[in-house]
């Protein structure tokens, strides 16, 4: 029965696919092998949700050794989802690279692009189905090694500096979180998340483990570029080719985001966290800087990925503000945003991607007069942007409902108002774009335009249109995301 | 059709007219034909609904679920009821109007422009039938977005600027005070129905918690216009006038004090507020706006500008009579959304046809004009009567509830405002009316001109005379502003 091997599929698919094209050597034939790689990983990863979401937890024992000695995948209601969406995220990207990295990539390399781009499909998926510390620990440097490539591709040759700023910011955050598991196995003799979670309480609150959750917390942290450890992330977004920058900003911070959710809540439990060590507070602080300096940056930036990319930091923050409220709605809205952030972000690079097609360039002053010539890409990015905003009918107007809810049920008006005070903010970046689009005098580049070809236009617009469809049918996000935030706080046991 | 279908309906036909349209660019007769005829066949399926709603009845639909236990739902009651006839059957009359306007001042982009309004429309009909918080607030934000290109069709900096203010304001206003307020409430009520007395009764919540909420509300409803969240209202008389008279007259800001009576009605209830000292700042902050934007519109030069200030005083009218919260105040607060609508349309038209025809834009070149336009300036005149509140123009009637009300409710300070914002409304519209007809001209025109194009004259004559006949054409708007207040 293939079905019950599912779970190990999830990543071998994707992690074969990567050699197979490097043997072909073909751009081609690259971008064939990691299309249908990416439609495998997205049909097994909804297999492997409809699964769980009607029999509850899978776990996979790889090579038959059993958890704990042999390494354990475990597929329950939080990673199922985030399955789902490196899976659809990865099955939209795909089709798209094929006009874009031949427009961005020098042809030699396209077949390294593909491989590359296949094993950070794997190192993502990898860290979301594992139930291993040191096994996540290897899927995190498999997908960050393979990014730092991916950045390094982009035709600026300050794609060279910001893969190198990224290397240097994600061997830190590695190296940390190693640390951490480390000092987590010297206290436990395990890495086995479930048996960490039931073992950790017998040296609960002991100094090693508050310092493993320290270093967890900063390398991770650097990972999903909370502010304000996101500095490689700008540079990363905005000099690395389209494709890649609408992939990673996605899916690796969202990832990271599970693995911090997971160690919080799963491994080490929300009381010892939240208690031993001020983290609610921490993250609070650090969410709230985020929604409004990282926000703010993006207003004052005059390239569109730039923009998009500080806007990436402030929603994180949104995530993070999820987490620190720790209750069932704001986590639930964490869940959410991980997911809605991620197709509005992504959907919103591929546009990006649309006018470096045409335009060569992302800088506001070429984009200026724009959505006479390309209508559809401009208006595209004016829905993506109102799901940044949070315009009821937009999928993150769902996000932002469920964390004034949380806030709400954690007493804290002043919290409630911080999302919608922050979503002002990301108004007033969206409408720099609409005003300069619409409004301005038509650039020569943007005078002499036209729509990107149908295929980048359309997944370009799918997701767009997927902006607009889950902020009228929440009932799988909403229903993923409130189940994850059950699962999160009952822990692991 | 059943009542039902007719829901559906009256949302469907807008967008499908502004699609249609949109397809028709190239033809301006068969797109204008389109605006007209989906106008028509709006009012038809509104006016459908009528009977059943005055018989007692509510029809309901209900679609999907947005988020868990709350659907996109709707339901006709009768201030939705009136709110939707008001603003389908003044299209009609506007869209002649925009014919009128849009080719006399050869405007560009026509297309987009009628496009824009239909989907306005459909907003409009949207807010008006929904059956709970979440689903207004969706249309609501919709209605804003929509509206954004008609504010700033002119494209120029100035556009760009009232475009900019007008956006600010709705989505700042409605985002950071109205969306928390409705989270609130679910978290209070555990729904967001609308029901005859309210759904805030049974939550049992402390006089400051529901203070505040209704200042959450009272402020994050942007399009009433409330002091100090007005400003985007004079900002938006940079759009063509016909967007000014439908939009910023009748549908964006009849939705927002619309909203207004329905949370008060149908979210708080009269009685959970009635018992609510901290509730008690509202009719003094709805004063205040009543007398400081007729003191403003009063120094204002611009015509458009004298009128978006008169139209924020107004507005005050129907918020105070509102928050006076007897049964009384409150017939008076909504019959005040019907016959406003029908005056202020008429002011905005006479504005729009002396621009088209005269080129003028302030109250000060005014002066001897009715004879030029003796049409025009007689519409003028009847739309001011009606809303200083001069019987038998319609405007008298709504006030004298209000009025009423006042009294009932024991509020005099109440009725000290509304005695002394009939003396301001006067003072600032009976010299235009006496200049133009009596005063002769100061300057002569730079080119000789008499009455706006046909169409536009035909569209103010109409509204014009519906504010003189329509509180003797039938009891529909009283029985309806009745059966809002109670069984």
């Amino acid at each position: 029965m293939i079905s019950a091997h599912l779970p190990a599929l999830q990543v071998v698919v994707p992690l074969l696919a990567a050699p197979l094209i490097v043997l072909a050597r073909r751009g081609a034939a690259g971008w064939a092998i990691a299309t249908a790689a990416s439609f495998a990983s997205l049909a097994i990863a909804i297999a492997l949700f409809l699964q769980v979401r009607d029999t509850g937890m899978i776990s996979y024992a790889i090579g038959s050794w059993p958890p704990p000695w042999g390494i354990e995948y475990r597929v329950d209601a939080v990673n199922s989802f985030v399955l789902v969406l490196v899976g659809a995220l990865a099955s939209v990207v795909a089709p798209y690279a094929w006009r874009s990295v031949a427009a961005e990539v020098p042809e030699d390399q396209h077949y390294l692009c593909y491989a590359m781009f296949c094993l950070v499909l794997a190192g993502l998926l990898g860290i979301a189905i594992t139930g291993d510390a040191f096994n996540l620990f290897v899927f995190l440097e498999i997908s960050s090694l393979a990014s730092y490539v991916l950045i390094a591709l982009g035709r600026d040759r300050r794609a060279l500096l910001a893969s190198y700023q990224y290397l240097v910011m994600g061997t830190i955050g590695a190296t940390f979180y190693v640390i951490g598991v480390g000092l987590l196995y010297l206290m436990t003799g395990t890495l086995n998340l479930a048996d960490l979670a039931a073992r950790i309480g017998d040296v609960q609150g002991s100094r090693p483990v508050l310092a493993a959750l320290a270093f967890i917390t900063v390398g991770v942290c650097l990972k999903l570029a909370l502010f304000p450890l996101h500095y490689w992330l700008p540079n990363a977004y905005a000099y690395s080719p389209s494709v890649v920058a609408a992939f990673l900003a996605g899916t690796a911070t969202k990832v990271s985001i599970y693995v911090l959710l997971r160690f919080y809540f799963s491994v080490f439990g929300e009381a010892a966290t939240f208690v031993a060590l001020p983290m609610r507070e921490i993250f609070l602080v650090l969410s709230l800087a985020a929604m409004f300096l990282a926000s703010l940056a993006a207003v004052f930036q005059d390239n569109l990925k730039h923009m998009l990319a500080y806007s990436s930091v402030g929603q994180i923050g949104y995530i993070t503000l999820g987490i620190s409220l720790d209750n069932e709605a704001g986590l639930t809205g964490s869940m959410l945003h991980l997911f809605n952030h991620g197709i509005t972000k992504s959907a919103l690079f591929l546009l990006a991607g649309c006018f470096v097609f045409r335009l060569r360039s992302v800088q506001f002053a070429d984009l200026a007069g724009v959505g006479r010539t390309m209508p559809l890409t401009t208006a595209g990015i004016v829905v993506g942007g109102l799901s940044l905003v949070g315009v009821p009918g937009m999928a993150g107007f769902v996000t932002k409902w469920y964390l004034v809810l949380g806030a709400l049920d954690a007493g804290s008006w002043v919290i409630a108002f911080a999302p919608v005070v922050s979503s002002l903010i990301a108004l007033w970046y969206v409408w720099r774009f609409v005003e300069t689009a619409y409004f301005q005098e038509p650039s020569a580049a943007a005078a002499a335009a036209k729509e990107a070809p149908t295929v980048l236009l359309g997944p370009a617009l799918l997701g767009a249109a997927a902006c607009v469809y889950f902020g009228f049918d929440t009932s799988f996000t909403v229903g993923a995301a409130s189940r994850a935030a059950e699962a999160l706080l009952a822990g692991m046991r | 059709m059943s009542p039902e279908t007719a829901i559906l309906a009256a949302l469907a036909i807008p967008a499908v007219g502004a699609a249609l349209i949109v397809a028709c660019g190239r033809v301006p007769n068969l797109r204008e034909s389109v605006t007209l005829a989906t106008a028509g066949l709006l009012l038809a399926t509104v006016l459908a609904l009528l009977p059943a709603v005055l018989g007692g009845a509510r029809p309901a639909i209900t679609l999907f679920n947005l988020l868990p236990g709350i659907p996109l739902a709707f339901r006709v009651e009768p201030l939705g009821m009136l709110f939707a006839l008001v603003a389908s059957g003044l299209w009609i009359v506007n869209s002649l109007y925009s014919i009128g306007y849009m080719r006399g001042n050869d405007e560009h982009n026509q297309t987009r422009f009628y496009a824009c309004f239909a989907l306005a429309l459909a907003a409009t009909m949207g807010i008006a039938f929904s059956a709970n918080l979440l689903t207004l607030f969706g249309f609501y934000e919709l209605l804003t977005l929509v509206t954004y290109p008609l504010v700033t069709h002119h494209g120029d900096a100035e556009a760009r600027r009232g475009g900019r203010i007008y956006l600010g304001y709705l989505l700042a206003t409605s985002i950071v005070f109205l969306l928390p307020a409705i989270v609130a409430t679910w978290a209070f009520a555990g729904t967001l129905e609308f029901r005859p007395g309210g759904i805030l009764g049974g939550a049992a919540l402390s006089n400051a918690a529901l203070g505040g909420l209704l200042a959450l509300y009272m402020f994050g409803i942007g399009k009433a216009a409330l002091m100090p969240v007005h400003r985007w209202l004079p900002a938006a008389m940079v759009a063509p006038t016909p967007v000014s008279a439908l939009l910023h007259a009748v549908a964006v800001v009849k939705a927002g004090v619309f909203v207004v009576v329905k949370v008060i009605v149908y979210v708080f209830g009269p009685d959970t507020l009635a018992g609510v000292r901290a509730a008690d700042w509202l009719p003094t902050v709805a004063g205040f706006t009543i007398l400081a934007a007729s003191i403003v519109a009063l120094r204002a030069d611009n015509l458009k500008r004298r009128l978006a200030y008169s139209t924020v005083s107004q507005l005050a009218y129907v918020v105070l009579a509102a928050a006076l919260l007897v049964p009384l105040s409150l017939v008076g607060a909504v019959l005040h959304i019907a016959t406003h609508a029908v005056g202020k349309i008429t002011l905005f038209f006479a504005a729009g046809a002396i621009y088209t025809a005269a080129h003028k834009t302030e109250v000060s070149q005014l002066d001897g004009i009715g004879r030029r336009m003796p049409w025009t300036m007689g519409a003028f005149a009847i739309g001011a009567l009606s809303l200083i509140g001069i019987p038998p123009a319609a405007g008298f009637f709504s006030k004298w509830y209000m009025v009423q009300g006042a009294v009932a409710a024991g509020h005099w300070v109440a009725l000290a405002v509304l005695s002394a914002s009939t003396l301001l409304n006067a003072a600032y519209f009976l010299p235009i009316v006496y200049g133009a007809f009596f005063r002769p001209e100061r300057v002569a025109p730079a080119h000789d001109h008499g009455e706006a194009p046909a169409a536009a004259v035909a569209a103010l004559l109409v509204t014009a005379a519906a504010t003189l006949v329509l509180p003797f054409l039938g009891t529909w708007p009283l029985a309806l502003a009745r059966a809002t207040v109670g069984p």
